[in-house]
């Protein structure tokens, strides 16, 4: 159980996928304008991250591991095109707002990269909690990236105008708003994991010497 | 990049010449050159351009002054460079803007394009016009609004370069203006642009001084000059190349923001390489780009080549063939 929920918290904190591993950036750029397509595309992918670590963790041993790759991408898109099916049913708003970004999850870097580097040699239940924890860090970031764009691009949040008399920044929902709030949210995040190490080292070293 | 290292940080075995050039002197002489273009703003726009001023360079000495106490540094307000960033970006804007725009930008200068990148010395791109390009992206309404000279009652107007871009006018004296007005800065355009011969004054006590070298501001005005007369919009060899000269901030940006030592090349041959490039692209920019100028854009892209012509462009070894 322990292990489990270590699973789930490392994709949420340390091993964060855009914050810490700086995979799936290309939706984490390109669809992060407001925080309801953050929402949409977190969840999206994280179904697609769940179907596949789910399939190819119960296959992994009939999977030849000269063709892993291709056999990893056909169990994905198999899921990409049920989600973009569903939602294309069913949230037709959402789908037509993150457009192409919702056949492209077959491409992102998560999922192949959560495929290859866990549930391909771990068992089904540490690699769904894996996906989930994978899944919940990619939204948070998501949703943090795209909140502070939409406060500070369009004065809104989930589309509720929240100061009035705001002039919007119009550059935070364009392209290299982006890029500056990605950019400057690692790097606090990297910060802040520096402090955090120094601070551990710093302390062991004054226990140490508190022993001699 | 171990090839790198002998340009930038090796130090050879003596003699060594100290030159009294100190970063505070440098920054504080190129203030004092940009002094008379600013009081011709005054002049020409009112006091609301003094107060635009004022707002961006204290923004900037109060951001630089914060980010250093928070990061522990030591405060270097002194040595005259945010003040400089403050002064050059104010002379980007219009004397319309409102207060909170110099604010914004200042911030953005100092804390996003100087200090996120390590601060002085550091930064790839030139933080004044970094922050002008965000507000310009940002505010377009508010960045390209112009006050018309001497103008009392606040009337708004097009620089001349909009003005032929948008077909208001088909050359310069259908839009009532002179090379003579260009000259001495009666027309519409940013604080720190419009008067020629103000800025004419500064650069020419800064390249007496030796603190900026003629290589840049040549390359770039003779390239722009020269595309600007060959294409001309009349002609092949029929363009209005004086116009272009005098129109826009070519002379502002040539002498004074493509010169900055920490964004540009190195070398002579490097700086007049990017001269040439800022020449290119401003004249691709204002004559097919979607917006009438293209200076402040042109540099910001150089900038970000000079890594790579100071790769390629270096000082020959002293006595190697």
């Amino acid at each position: 159980m322990k292990r489990l929920i270590k699973e789930f918290t490392k994709g949420i904190a340390i091993e964060n996928p855009v914050f810490g591993l700086v995979l799936g950036l290309c939706p984490a750029l390109a669809v992060s304008t407001s925080a309801i397509n953050a929402v949409g595309m977190g969840a999206a992918a994280t179904f697609v991250l769940l179907g596949s670590n789910i399939i190819i963790s119960l296959v992994r041993k009939l999977i030849p591991d000269m063709i892993r790759i291709p056999c990893f991408i056909v169990v994905i898109a198999t899921f990409v095109t049920i989600n973009e099916l569903v939602m294309k049913a069913y949230f037709p708003a959402l789908n037509a707002a993150l457009g192409i970004f919702v056949p492209l999850i077959v491409v992102n870097c998560i999922v192949l990269g959560r495929a290859e580097a866990f549930a391909c040699k771990n068992a089904l239940l540490p690699s769904v909690f894996d996906a989930l924890g994978m899944g919940a860090g990619f939204t948070l970031a998501l949703c943090l990236v795209a909140a502070i764009r939409e406060i500070l691009g369009a004065g809104k949040l989930l589309g509720f105008v929240l100061f009035k008399g705001y002039e919007p920044a119009a550059m935070m929902v364009l392209a290299p708003g982006a890029l500056l709030t990605l950019g400057l949210l690692i790097g606090l995040v990297n910060l802040y994991h520096l402090r955090a190490k120094t601070g551990k080292e710093i302390k062991k070293a004054g226990c140490c010497n508190g022993h001699k | 990049m171990p090839d790198n290292w002998n340009l930038n940080l090796f130090v050879s075995a003596s003699s060594h010449i100290h030159s009294r050039e100190t970063v505070p002197k440098v920054m504080w002489a190129v203030f004092l050159a940009l002094i008379p273009a600013g009081a011709a703003a005054v002049i020409i726009f009112g006091l609301a351009a003094l107060k635009v001023t004022l707002i961006s360079v204290l923004s900037c000495i109060i951001t630089e002054a914060l980010i250093q106490k928070l990061t522990r540094k030591k405060i270097t307000i002194s040595d005259g460079s945010a003040a400089l960033t403050g002064l050059l970006l104010a002379y980007n804007l219009s004397s319309r803007v409102p207060f909170w725009i110099p604010v914004i930008g200042g911030i953005f200068a100092v804390a996003i394009a100087k200090h996120t990148f390590g601060g002085l010395g550091a930064n790839i791109f030139n933080p004044a016009l970094a922050a002008r390009a965000f507000l310009l992206v940002s505010w377009p309404k508010h960045m390209t609004e112009f006050l018309k000279p001497f103008s009392a009652d606040a009337v708004t107007t097009a620089t001349p370069l909009a003005m032929l871009k948008e077909g208001m006018a088909k050359n310069l004296s259908a839009a009532g203006l002179s090379y003579w007005d260009l000259f001495l800065g009666r027309r519409a355009g940013c604080l720190g642009e419009v008067c020629i011969i103000a800025l004419l004054i500064g650069a020419a006590y800064l390249l007496w001084k030796q603190y900026i070298w003629w290589h840049t501001p040549a390359g770039f005005i003779l390239t722009l000059a020269s595309l600007s007369w060959i294409f001309g919009t009349q002609g092949l060899f029929k363009g209005d190349f004086i116009f272009s000269i005098l129109s826009g901030g070519l002379i502002l940006g040539a002498f004074f923001m493509a010169t900055d030592y920490v964004t540009t090349p190195i070398t002579k041959k490097g700086q007049l390489v990017f001269g040439i490039g800022c020449g290119i692209l401003t004249f691709v920019i204002r004559r097919f780009g979607g917006y009438p100028e293209g200076v402040s854009y042109s540099i910001l892209m150089m900038n970000a080549a000079v890594p790579l012509i100071d790769r390629y462009i270096r000082p020959r070894r002293y006595g190697v063939r």
